[in-house]
């Protein structure tokens, strides 16, 4: 069962790190990154159901508040620069 | 029981990232992109968590957290990018009010 669904989130991770890769303008590039963080989050809540262990979901918190910061931080620099 | 009813919920959070994906594929302008980027993962997220919760009801304080983070954050900064790349000068592909701004 769950790898079934880690392969499905892997793909669509794929999918997403295309945009990141193309993507013509940077707001583009930005919210495939963001896309990415909240879909690896969700996965780090998978696997600590396949591994059984409560501590990667602390570290999925922590990666959700890193993937915010980054993409606010981008945000903030399209806007007014350095 | 509820442990089939949390992989239910997990397949379709899965199914609404897939979902979310291809519009980001398929989207023609930074600002559907966004939309379809931000708002199906919130709800995929949500679905992950509620399923991980019924398959592991001892882990409910730390899902429940992730979960109020997730809803305060996704939002919010979506709404800085939207911001941001409207002053960076990003134009509707498809803009139904064109000709009234004349």
């Amino acid at each position: 069962m769950f790898e079934i669904v880690v392969i499905l989130l892997m793909l669509s991770m794929l999918i997403a790190l295309y945009r990141f890769l193309k993507g013509p303008t940077l707001s583009d590039r930005v919210v495939a990154f963001d896309v990415i963080s909240v879909m690896s989050v969700s996965l780090l809540v998978i696997l600590s159901l396949y591994f059984q262990r409560s501590l990667y979901l602390d570290i999925a918190l922590v990666f959700g508040l890193i993937g915010f910061l980054g993409a606010t931080i981008f945000g903030r620099y399209i806007e007014r620069g350095i | 029981m509820f442990e089939y009813l949390g992989y239910l919920f997990i397949f379709f959070g899965v199914m609404a990232f897939l979902v979310s994906s291809i519009g980001l594929f398929r989207m023609p302008d930074i600002y559907t992109r966004m939309h379809v980027g931000t708002k199906a993962t919130t709800i995929g997220t949500i679905l992950v968590i509620i399923g991980a919760i019924l398959t592991e009801p001892s882990w409910a304080f730390k899902l429940i957290l992730l979960a109020i983070f997730i809803l305060i954050t996704n939002p919010l900064s979506s709404s800085v990018i939207a911001r941001a790349s409207h002053s960076d000068g990003e134009v509707l592909e498809v803009d139904e009010l064109k000709e009234a701004q004349k």
